[in-house]
């Protein structure tokens, strides 16, 4: 073989690479600096605001006195998120399997499927206000604002990204599974809920935690639907406090005692759901499937 | 017992004979499912009627073209000319796309094209970190943090090149163009998905094909990669763009909020989804003004439901072939 055959690649061929590969490269190097800006101001900002009273007293309301904690929008969005998980990740996981096990490429599935398309589009605020028009505005529930309206719109927001991350895994479980129950007799809903699911289950369970960290930091969708309270409130037929409606109240303000608490309890939200999606992760790595 | 066993005259009591009764839980579980999926339907086609029919009266009042068309947005004179808004949502997310799409492409042919196997994992999910920042931080930050820092720098490039359209001119702390930069960081990640996600479809033999005919790395990538990629990553790039139009606490915080169409991308304005949530509370009790915030909610819809049928098109038929079809299973 001739080593005539393989002309080397010219300079300028060579610079041209380097350039682009660099380019690449450099701009992956920019991608990255604002989530290490961000969270380097979250902790620089949001460090001093924080006390073991921080955590456990709520705010006060009072402009020019102690601004008091942020424990009542703690409670409120886990309350919030927890009633929205408990009604998006039933529908939610149901329509995956109807998609999965029953529907599969009947007209109706794709259908269902479009819809499901269309709800992930579906900007947030807009949900919040389908729930204002058809909760709020009628004072369903007696009152006008309430924490389970708010909780509705979240799972709106929820139900896609459940449904599409369960979609996927239910569709993986492998069909042989299936077949093997059907031939030692078992019925269709124990194939469902013993085999199909269980061997789904890090998956969802990833899909779910996705979604609660989604929702935990939306704004929009609980503005005219749970509004927002100073106290704490157990009762959902209340307004409720949340973690993001604190801090988008107390940006607008012009103090820098209630901006330093936006920023602690922006910092206590993004742990919340930093630590929400890494663990989803996890799960997800250690799941048998995909 | 043993199941399937013959029994004389016609009994069929084997395991493959159900009672009527034992039958019934995976009829209510079909039907039920069903009943489910089919719920999800009309709940989004009854709240698409429900935007309509509460938004009629400044259609009836105003007219939809001019809803549309005119300029000027005074609540307080009854005058709702969506325009403003219309044109702050389409420039800023025009802004985000100019912004993030490159840097979303050059992620994600960096993951998966050209960065150390060891690195790519960590990377994917740094990137994907910046999805799990809420709006309404993006916000604070911007609004503390990116409106002062970038004030002399936008100063100075309005100056330098104020030849180019809509860059000269006076700048204002909030503005059109810190907004489309917080947009572009927080597209980042779904576009960098999308794109990655497309970029590992491209058949070996492609890429092996090129470099054995002598191709560089970065020639690989321009002959085989993108060509057979793009479609997936403007698929990627139209999801961006949903997200971006609907976005809201982050660009209500860093947009100034004016009723107005500024002449240069470095002032203020507002969009459709920050005059939703920052004029609801007062608009409750005045019906016109609700139903004009109503329709805003509605055009927005609509945008988000016509950007991302295009997306999707484009992501399903970029993915073709890869994905096994829907339905397959079971």
């Amino acid at each position: 073989m001739s080593a005539l055959a393989f002309e080397p690649v010219s300079a300028r061929r060579r610079r041209v690479d380097k350039l682009a590969r660099g380019t690449v490269a450099l701009l992956t190097g920019i991608a990255l600096v604002p989530l290490a800006l961000i969270l380097y101001y979250l902790v620089k900002q949001g460090i001093g605001a924080v006390s073991l009273d921080f955590f456990t007293t709520d705010p006060t309301g009072s402009f020019l006195g102690d601004p008091g904690g942020i424990k009542s929008a703690i409670l409120g969005t886990v309350l919030m998120v927890a009633l929205a998980t408990a009604v998006a990740v039933p529908v939610g996981v149901g329509v995956a399997i109807w998609l999965v096990e029953y529907g599969r490429a009947s007209k109706l599935a794709h259908t269902v499927r479009y819809f499901i398309d269309v709800m992930t589009g579906v900007p947030s605020i807009v949900f919040g206000l389908f729930v204002y028009i058809t909760l709020v505005i009628g004072g369903i529930g007696g009152s006008s604002f309430a924490a389970w309206k708010g909780s509705v719109a979240l799972g709106l927001l929820m139900l896609p990204i459940v449904t599409r991350s369960a979609e996927v895994v239910l569709l993986l479980v492998p069909n042989s599974l299936r077949e093997a129950a059907y031939a030692l007799g078992a019925p269709r809903w124990k194939v469902v809920f013993r085999i199909v699911l269980p061997t789904a289950l890090p998956g969802i369970v990833t899909g779910v935690l996705l979604a609660i960290a989604r929702a935990a930091g939306e704004t929009a969708p609980l503005l005219f639907t749970a509004a927002a309270v100073n106290a704490t409130a157990f009762d959902y037929n209340d307004s409720m406090n949340s973690l993001p409606m604190l801090i988008f109240k107390n940006v607008g303000q012009a103090q820098d005692r209630l901006v330093t608490i936006a920023w602690g309890a922006a910092m206590t939200l993004v742990a919340m759901i930093l630590a929400l999606t890494l663990l989803a992760r996890l799960i997800q790595r250690r799941s048998r499937l995909s | 017992m043993e199941a399937g066993t013959l029994t004389p005259a016609g009994e069929r009591s084997s395991a493959l004979h159900r009672s009527p009764a034992a039958r019934l839980p995976d009829r209510a579980l079909r039907w039920g499912l069903t009943a489910l999926s089919i719920g999800v339907i009309v709940l989004i086609a009854y709240f698409f009627i429900r935007l309509i029919v509460e938004s009629e009266p400044v259609f009836r009042q105003v007219g939809v073209i001019s809803y549309l068309f005119s300029a000027d947005w005074v609540p307080s004179k009854e005058l709702y000319g969506a325009l403003p808004l219309l044109a702050g949502t389409l420039i800023t997310s025009a802004i985000a796309l100019l912004l993030g799409i490159p840097v979303a492409v050059a992620t994600a042919l960096f993951i998966t094209e050209l960065a150390p196997r060891r690195v790519r994992g960590p990377l994917t999910v740094v990137v994907d970190l910046l999805a799990a920042v809420p709006s309404v931080v993006y916000g604070l930050w911007g609004f503390f943090f990116l409106i002062p820092k970038l004030k002399p720098a936008e100063e100075w490039f309005a100056d330098t090149f104020s030849f180019v359209p809509f860059i000269g001119g006076t700048v204002t702390g909030p503005n059109y163009f810190v907004a489309g930069l917080i947009l572009a960081i927080m597209i980042l990640p779904i576009a960098s998905a999308i794109s990655r996600e497309v970029i590992s479809t491209v058949p070996r033999e492609h890429k092996e094909a090129a470099l054995a005919l002598g191709a560089t790395r970065w020639e690989t990538i321009r002959i085989a990669v993108l060509p057979y990629a793009r479609g997936g990553i403007a698929g990627g790039a139209m999801l961006g763009l949903g997200r971006a139009i609907g976005e809201t606490i982050a660009v209500t915080l860093v947009i100034g909020n004016a009723p107005v169409i500024g002449d240069s991308i470095f002032q203020q304005g507002y969009t459709l989804a920050a005059v939703i949530a920052n004029e609801f509370g007062e608009a409750a009790s005045n019906e016109l003004h609700r139903a004009a915030l109503i329709g805003a909610g509605l055009v927005l819809f609509v945008l988000t439901l016509c950007v991302n049928g295009v997306a999707r098109a484009f992501v399903v038929r970029a993915e073709r072939g890869k994905r096994p079809a829907t339905g397959m299973a079971a």
